[in-house]
């Protein structure tokens, strides 16, 4: 027999459930709502939640101190280019290992995961000589390197977890009509997998977004992305939190715009293959 | 032209071979159907034709050319899957002609095959749709049209009907079949279901366990079966056997009788029996008969209004130019 879901207990779901989110987002909003706040209002202590002078002081005060464009072309070029450039390298390794299997395969893709589990800064301070080494500190294409490298193993278990889904049939079938590896992976594989690609592009890309430890260790200025943008606003004289908050705002405007608009395929993309 | 050899082939799965050492030859232009029960290797040799699976040794030639290294894109075959095997994302029109576009046809020319194709198969009206709003045999049609666009020189087809409804799987049977005749061309077709292997086929290949038990037209088989598998596997209902007595009088470690060549009569025969369960097909019916001596029931077709009941005694007088006699290792004594 089903359960009885009564009317009474959906309600309560739902306060249950929204309770849960509102927490969760709570600190954005205490974050935005702060960002309109004076300095003396951020730090007033009981704190006031709506009734304060709304002001756009300190998005002004930002702007002016810091060239908020500059921050935001190097996320979207670190996010974007990392991740695309993770895609093209994860789409072959995830069609091997989705239908070539060897013996080794489910070896490879643990070990790739553990790399997650190791403390990054474990690994600093020899990535960090690399790069003096090498020349390029603060330097884009060092950063997209690296942000790619981290995230390949999330996008290739990804990948992998979306081709497996495809019959391998179909791609035999392909190959019986004349396609060559290329063609089967272009014309067939891919537009099967897209909604699947589509959704690890997403993810990926807020995580690179995100991403806070190699930026800001690896960076100053001509490859510096939001994550410095808002570090920067954290000095040693002292916290201006409003300030703070309005960099804050600023720098995570873009991806929760983006988010908010692809939250279908997100969802999706992280519960993919949880229910078969 | 599908000429296609094996020579010595064989097919190891790690440890496991599942086909030893094999050698077949299929002619030009002949409808050969691979039969056997499940896990006799049946679709594993189609694969190795396809070049789907690589042989572990041995030879495949096609049409004279050494094709065993030869990747599944260059052997010039095309092959319809149990699945189907369409590609979702494309229309109908767009899966006939992938073919022709992986083999970089002009858009003109691969108009117009897929429109004679089409038009053969009767899915001109379901060009622009997806496989998804396809029914089952519409989608069976598509990847038949798939395979019929290249002009192949052999089409393998792996058990295409086994997901169809009955009536519909006897009337792609029959297309098929026809299919056959209009282009003259090798097919090559894995079934289990020994009826589609009889109906359809120039020659039969019966496996068992990876080995060819018999290679024969589906009559040879049906008449001349060379042991005791491929006469137990032949036919339908299959050949009842019997051991013992009546089998050592005929010098034999075992005697078969099909179905259809033993008389029954209420009155007297050779042997007696009791009858079991009855099935009434209206044309036919079967009567199951439990007789002394037969650890199985016996299986006896008398005609659609023979009234016997469950229970009745019957005798029963195999007509005894059909016996088959066989001996201890299973095989036919002639």
């Amino acid at each position: 027999m089903a359960r009885a879901v009564t009317t009474q207990r959906k309600a309560l779901n739902t306060a249950i459930a929204w309770s849960i989110g509102l927490l969760i987002f709570f600190p954005i909003l205490w974050t935005i709502l702060t960002s309109f706040k004076t300095e003396a209002e951020a730090i007033a202590n009981p704190p006031v939640f709506l009734f304060f002078d709304w002001t756009l002081e300190n998005y002004a005060v930002v702007q002016e101190r810091s060239n908020y464009m500059r921050f935001l072309t190097n996320s979207v070029i670190l996010a974007g280019v990392s991740t695309i450039l993770g895609i093209l390298i994860a789409v072959p390794a995830a069609w091997s290992m989705a239908f070539v299997p060897s013996k080794r395969t489910k070896d490879i893709l643990l070990w790739m995961l553990s790399t997650k589990m190791l403390p990054a800064v474990g690994v600093l301070y020899p990535i960090y000589l690399l790069c003096i080494q090498l020349g390029v500190l603060d330097n884009r294409l060092a950063l997209i390197v690296i942000l790619m490298l981290i995230n390949l193993p999330i996008i290739v278990w990804m990948l992998y977890t979306y081709f497996r889904e495809i019959p391998g049939e179909i791609l035999e079938a392909a190959r019986m009509d004349g396609a060559s590896l290329k063609d089967e992976i272009l014309y067939v594989l891919t537009p099967m997998a897209i909604p699947g690609i589509a959704s690890t592009l997403l993810l990926n890309f807020i995580l690179a977004w995100n991403e806070a430890f190699w930026t800001l260790n690896l960076t100053s200025v001509n490859a510096a992305p939001l994550t410095a943008f808002i570090a920067s606003y954290s000095s040693p004289e002292g916290l201006f939190f409003a300030k703070l908050s309005a960099a804050s705002t600023m720098a995570i405007a873009p991806i929760l715009i983006m988010g908010w608009f692809s939250q279908k395929q997100l969802v999706r993309g992280l519960t993919f293959g949880a229910v078969k | 032209m599908g000429h296609i050899t094996l020579k010595q082939v064989t097919k190891s799965f790690g440890e496991v071979q599942v086909i030893p050492p094999l050698d077949l030859e299929i002619n030009d232009g002949e409808f050969v159907v691979f039969v056997g029960p499940s896990g006799c290797g049946k679709s594993t040799l189609l694969r190795l034709i396809a070049g789907l699976e690589d042989v572990s040794s041995g030879e495949i030639t096609i049409d004279g050319r050494a094709a065993t290294e030869v990747p599944p894109a260059k052997r010039g075959l095309a092959m319809v899957f149990q699945s189907y095997a369409l590609y979702p994302h494309m229309t109908v029109r767009k899966n006939i002609a992938f073919p022709l576009r992986m083999a970089k046809l002009d858009i003109a020319e691969q108009n117009k095959r897929v429109e004679a194709a089409a038009k053969v198969l009767n899915l001109t009206d379901y060009l622009d749709r997806r496989p998804g709003q396809l029914s089952g045999g519409q989608r069976q049609r598509v990847a038949i049209g798939r395979a019929i666009v290249r002009e192949p020189a052999a089409f393998l087809f792996d058990e295409p009907l086994s997901n169809l409804d009955a009536a519909l799987r006897v009337n792609m049977r029959l297309e098929i079949s026809e299919l056959h005749q209009t282009l003259d061309t090798t097919m090559i077709y894995v079934t289990h279901d020994q009826v589609e292997a009889m109906t359809m086929a120039d020659k039969i290949v019966v496996l068992h366990a990876g080995v060819i038990e018999q290679v024969g037209s589906p009559l040879e088989l049906y008449h001349e079966p060379r042991n005791k598998f491929v006469a137990g596997f032949i036919g339908s209902p299959k050949m009842n056997f019997v051991e013992g007595e009546e089998a050592v009088k005929l010098n034999a470690k075992c005697i078969g009788i099909r179905p259809e060549h033993i008389g029954v009569s209420l009155e007297s025969g050779d042997w007696k029996g009791t009858v079991g369960v009855s099935e009434h097909l209206g044309s036919d019916t079967f009567l199951r008969i439990k007789m002394p001596g037969v650890q199985e029931h016996m299986t006896v077709r008398v005609g659609g209004e023979f009234g016997a009941r469950h229970g009745d005694t019957v005798y029963l007088t195999p007509d005894r130019s059909k016996l088959h006699r066989f001996d201890a290792q299973g095989l036919r004594i002639a």
